[in-house]
């Protein structure tokens, strides 16, 4: 046994506010508990056990946000505002209103993983070699893989610290958290397992080195400002001028790896490869709450710790944001597979947001954060209607099959075109709305040569999802084309949330809009 | 609502007569509109269930109208006279931002006048219809048609702004385009219709502009609040609101330059003529320009153009009409110049507009009564129009003979009957103010005496050149009682100005002044009366005392324009048409060759752009890192790159 007399004077022992963070332990708590439930519990179970569990998780950690949020108003705030974890955590209106979003949309996407009816959409054992004997005796057997679940939990957590994180660090290790379960799941889809497979590996490889980037930017960072925390780095932003070239090759990696995340221009070139390999109800996920967490961190490292330097990253943003939206739009017009259509579609509605928030002012700060919860329901919902359409060798993603899908089947046409038309932000549905707060913010800042830009992109990109409406609706249906599998309950009820979240935030957006106004605050 | 930034120059505006808050039977000045309204629709949606009472719904819903009018008007009559003026706020309608604006009604002494006339004329042409189109299958949707036109017409005279004057003005044109067409199975009817509506619309479209412009420059479409505000508005835009207005009467009221629908408007059935084309809608532009009496009191230059369009317009009318072998044409041109008559008038500013109105009301009843009459010799000839095949149908046809000759010596203005009065009265009122208006209006009625003198000869004397197995005879009852109350109206219409009661009445609103003589007002009535004499001696001796041929003699060259309507359809089609067209296949084919190859290279070159900048998306993994990391190096530069 070997003692350290000293130790207990020198280290006190940390102060952990553990309410507030108990949304993000919940979730933790759960994913643990999701792995001794795949240890213990016989096979045949867990599938129910895993679904009871994860979702049972999501909506407690989501009640306890909602609670948090209620008892900072009570108590005559705003909005709730607490750095806990010893300073790591920030715990304030953005954090508590990503989370909320995050969460939601993670019950959205349980719904998903757990489609059983269509035959899965995992691999029923993921160890096997595609092809293989093994392959064809797992599936015999209808093994599922409910790994995926735990997977599923520990991604949402890393997710929900990913934007509260106060500190450079913290904020790595969520990355990292967010990012591993997710390139696991990508190598997952029953289908089409080498696509899946080589989707997770490049997703991996480049993801590791945009981590590098990010690395590298915080030690930087740590070299100018002697401190890893956020609070530090502002303060030493605007109380010093010395060093500069640390500051700013700092904040530009560590921009590199947070516009890798969210996929803007010229770091997105995994998203559309990644996005049509992955099983579709993975890249529903991805696309939707990955990038509600990425955008969040990037509000948090730029407004709250260098903000100081607003004037020396706020050119390079305006750049990124035009080049994103343009590119986007324009190869998306090019695309002939649905998936990858929308994987475009998601990379200019990055730009989209980056609008909002090169904006840097608190309307900004709420447009983008309205926008990231209407774009995240849109989106999942369309991933999930992608993942119905369906002929005999499985999903349906190329375009040409998807002619005269609305004569078959009016409802589920009808409500991807509901969809389309919001990601063309069309009125009376939430992109529109999302948009028109989006750019106002920015205009209110100066920014209306990115407006026109915004404006011009969605023109561009009003064509390919208009074209998609079309060909569902005005072409003549193709003979032994897909057809529209009935879904089992849980992907059902996903898709109806997401549409119908797509029309409340068209119709009615004022209360969520008033949401996002109250929770627009940051504390450092 | 507005209020006028500028103060009125002193002295500079009429005085305008309060309007009162709506109380007591002025209250139900909507359900005036809502009656025959309600008519409409369920006799429009009604289908063939109403088929064997809607004639008769029809009827009582426009007696209705006339009743709650004429108790106004009595109510009015015991009022003093600056207490005549009520409006009815019903609810706000539009609230956008600077235009607020309520529906409302107005009754003052101008627009009981015309309710009056519309609901009292409207009521006989009903019942007049009853019988004339008791054969037609689809009699109920005529009802429900002309329901609608009563309705519509009353809402445009009863209406307290621009705005929903508007409404009732398209709702009037949509009637009379559904009337004209109303048998829209023969295909010329059918074009006559759309040519009504097409000409109307070029009218449309100038009040639309005026209605821009107050906007812009007051702030409302409110009678009250706009002609509170003229006064402080620059003279460019008062007549330039004026014109505008006068290009919407133009259209509406058959006036130089677009009135050559109203000759093809006679395509519809008889009553609709009478109601539509020669009492009431045809009239809603001199109601326009009477209503609108305060900004064409401050522009001069708008005033004279409205004098010389009704001076040209009642020349022309009366030409056309020397030529036409058609009753109902030659009765239509003669509509076109008399209104003539009524637009001169009101060109002549407050010296005018009494007379304008007067003679508007005059003849809304011995025009009736004239086409009905027409109407009732058709229905005994089997729908022969041409007077060629007529002739000496006094003696078959009594009271239709007795009652068109009523009309007949009120147009020509034989004394005392009601048009001697007020064409005495406007063609006077010209002379004051102009010497060449004067002589316009003064040979307007020697033509006027000629053409309608030899449509009665050509009717009534002369000799028989009936076709074979034609046996006139007289119209029932139904037809005929119309007609006798529309002459007593003939007769007695004069009456109005005893005491200049139609003037003192209408002081008010429109204000008067007395002009100046520059002759003495017996020798100019001698002198019209001279020239009338002359008109009807030159028929008689024409067509009375030469034989009338059977079929269309050649005619010179001056009878060949007066039968082409002097050649304004040539000249539209020549002008309007034919540029139009060609205007629209060079712009279809810009729109090909132009808009379309733009469009389509622009999609292009999008296109293309966007297949170079896929072949960037290779799907290796290296050449994506390498991307990554040139973007990097970009980012990094270019936060250095700013700190330069």
């Amino acid at each position: 046994m070997i003692r350290l007399a000293a130790s207990e004077t020198l280290i006190p022992a940390p102060n952990i506010e553990y309410y507030e963070l108990s949304p993000i332990l919940i979730v933790f708590g759960v994913g643990v508990l999701a792995v001794l439930v795949e240890a213990f519990l016989p096979r045949a179970h867990r599938l129910h056990a895993q679904l009871a569990l994860c979702l049972t998780g999501l909506v407690a950690a989501f009640v306890v946000v909602c609670t948090l949020t209620d008892e900072a108003q009570e108590n005559a705030r705003a909005v709730p505002q607490k750095v806990a974890a010893e300073g790591a955590v920030a715990i304030d209106g953005m954090t508590l209103f990503l989370q909320g979003t995050i969460l939601l949309l993670g019950v959205v996407a349980v719904l998903l993983l757990a489609e059983r009816r269509l035959g899965g959409e995992f691999a029923a054992s993921a160890a096997t070699v595609p092809g293989s004997a093994a392959e064809k005796e797992t599936t015999r057997l209808g093994w599922v893989q409910t790994e995926i679940y735990p997977l599923l939990m520990f991604s949402i957590g890393g997710m929900l610290i990913f934007p509260a994180a106060n500190d450079l660090l913290l904020m790595f290790v969520a990355l990292e958290v967010l990012s591993l379960p997710l390139y696991l799941l990508c190598g997952l889809a029953r289908r089409r397992r080498l696509l899946s497979q080589e989707a997770a590996l490049k997703y991996f490889l480049l993801g590791a080195f945009s981590s590098a980037f990010f690395l590298y930017g915080i030690a930087l960072l740590y070299g100018y400002a002697g401190s890893v925390r956020l609070s530090d780095i502002n303060a030493a932003v605007s109380g010093s001028e010395d060093n500069d070239a640390l500051l700013l090759i700092g904040m530009a990696l560590l921009a590199v790896g947070l516009l890798f995340k969210v996929g803007a221009v010229p770091f997105h070139a995994w998203t559309p490869d990644v996005y049509q390999g992955a099983p579709t109800p993975v890249t529903a996920f991805m696309a939707a709450a990955t990038k509600v967490a990425a955008f969040g961190a990037l509000l948090r490292v730029f407004y709250v710790g260098l903000g100081g330097a607003k004037w020396d990253w706020h050119p390079m943003f305006w750049g990124v944001a035009m080049v994103t939206m343009l590119f986007g739009s324009l190869v998306a017009l090019v695309q002939t597979d649905v998936k990858r259509m929308l994987a475009y579609s998601s990379i200019a509605h990055a730009g989209f947001i980056l609008v909002g928030l090169v904006a840097t002012n608190a309307e900004g700060l709420s447009a983008t954060m309205f926008y990231l919860l209407a774009y995240g329901f849109s989106t999942i919902a369309a991933f999930a209607i992608i993942s119905l359409v369906r002929d005999g060798s499985g999903e349906a993603t190329h375009l040409s099959q998807w002619a005269g899908l609305g004569r078959r089947s009016p409802v589920v046409a009808g409500m991807f075109a509901l969809l389309l038309l919001a990601f063309a932000g069309i009125p009376l549905t939430s992109g529109f709305t999302a948009k028109f707060a989006v750019f106002s913010a920015s205009a209110s800042a100066g920014g209306t040569p990115l407006i026109v830009v915004g404006v011009l992109s969605s023109t561009v990109a009003a064509f390919f999802y208009i074209r998609v409406i079309v060909l569902m609706f005005f072409s003549a249906p193709v003979t032994d084309g897909p057809r529209v599998a009935v879904p089992s309950l849980t992907t059902a009820l996903a898709v109806w949330i997401g549409v119908a979240v797509t029309v409340f935030l068209g119709v009615l957006p004022q209360p969520v809009l008033d949401l996002a106004d109250n929770a627009s605050f940051l504390i450092s | 609502m507005m209020i006028p930034t500028s103060e009125a120059p002193a002295g500079a505006a009429e005085q305008l007569q309060n309007i009162g808050e709506a109380t007591g039977v002025f209250n139900l000045t909507w359900l005036m509109i809502a009656l025959p309204l309600f008519g409409a629709l369920v006799l429009l949606c009604g289908g063939k269930r109403t088929d064997s009472w809607g004639h008769i719904l029809g009827c009582l819903t426009v007696l209705g109208s006339f009743l709650i009018g004429a108790i106004q008007f009595l109510t009015l009559l015991g009022k003093d006279a600056d207490e005549r003026a009520y409006n009815q706020h019903l609810y706000d309608w539009l609230d956008s931002g600077n235009l607020q604006l309520g529906v409302g009604f107005q009754v003052d002494q101008l627009s009981i006048c015309f309710v009056l006339l519309i609901t009292f004329v409207g009521f006989l042409i009903h019942l007049y219809s009853v019988e004339y189109m008791a054969h037609d299958l689809r009699r109920r949707r005529f009802f429900g048609y002309l329901n609608l036109f009563i309705s519509a017409m009353l809402l445009l005279v009863l209406a307290d702004s621009y705005l929903l004057l508007f409404v009732g003005w398209e709702g009037v044109g949509l009637a009379s385009y559904l009337l004209i067409g109303f048998w829209q199975h023969v295909p010329d009817y059918a074009t006559a219709a759309k040519k009504a509506f097409v000409m109307n619309r070029v009218g449309d479209i100038g009040l639309l502009v005026a209605m821009f412009f107050m906007f812009d420059q007051f702030g409302s479409l409110a009678f009250d609040e706009v002609f509170e505000a003229v006064p402080g508005a620059s003279d460019g835009w008062v007549t330039a609101i004026g014109l505008m207005l006068l290009l919407g009467a133009v259209g509406k009221s058959a006036q130089f330059p677009l009135q050559a629908w109203l000759l093809d408007a006679m395509a519809g059935p008889t009553p609709v003529s009478a109601l539509i084309h020669a009492a009431t809608m045809v009239t809603a532009g001199v109601y326009l320009i009477v209503r609108s009496a305060p900004i064409y009191n401050l522009s001069d230059t708008a005033q004279l153009v409205v004098a010389i369009v009704g001076a040209i317009t009642l020349v022309i009318g009366a030409l056309i009409g020397t030529a036409k072998d058609d009753i109902k044409k030659a009765l239509a041109a003669s509509t076109m110049s008399q209104i003539g008559y009524m637009v001169l008038a009101a060109g002549l500013g407050p010296a005018g507009y009494a007379f304008a109105i007067f003679h508007l009301l005059t003849h809304g009843f011995f025009k009736a009564g004239l086409f009905l009459s027409a109407g009732s010799v058709m229905h005994g000839m089997h729908d022969d129009t041409d007077m060629r095949r007529y002739g000496a149908l006094r003696a078959a046809m009594p009271i239709t003979y007795a009652c068109f000759g009523l009309g007949f010596l009120a147009i020509i203005g034989i004394p005392p009957f009601a048009g001697f009065w007020s064409k005495d009265k406007i063609i006077e009122a010209a002379f004051n103010d102009n010497i060449a208006l004067g002589l316009c209006a003064l040979i307007g009625a020697g033509i006027t005496a000629f053409y309608m003198s030899r449509v009665m000869i050509m009717t009534f004397f002369s000799d028989k050149r009936w076709d074979s197995g034609v046996h006139p005879h007289e119209s029932p009852k139904l037809m005929t009682l119309p007609l006798i109350v529309l002459a007593g109206g003939a007769v007695l219409g004069g009456g109005l100005l005893i005491n200049d009661g139609i003037v003192t009445w209408l002081e008010p609103v429109v204000g008067h002044e007395e002009a100046h003589h520059r002759m003495p007002v017996w020798a100019l009535t001698a002198l019209t009366l001279f020239v009338i004499v002359v008109g009807v001696a030159a028929a008689l001796k024409m067509y009375q005392f030469s034989p009338v041929a059977r079929t269309q003699p050649q005619g010179g060259v001056l009878v060949h324009a007066a039968r082409h309507d002097l050649y304004q359809d040539t000249v539209n089609e020549a002008v309007l048409m034919r540029p139009g067209q060609w205007a629209t296949r060079f712009l279809v084919w810009l729109d090909h060759r132009g808009l379309d190859n733009l469009v389509n290279g622009l999609a292009a070159l999008l296109g293309g752009t966007a297949g170079r900048l896929r072949r960037v998306q290779a799907g290796f993994v290296r050449s994506y890192a390498l991307t990554m990391f040139g973007g990097a190096a970009l980012t990094v530069l270019a936060v250095l790159v700013v700190r330069l």
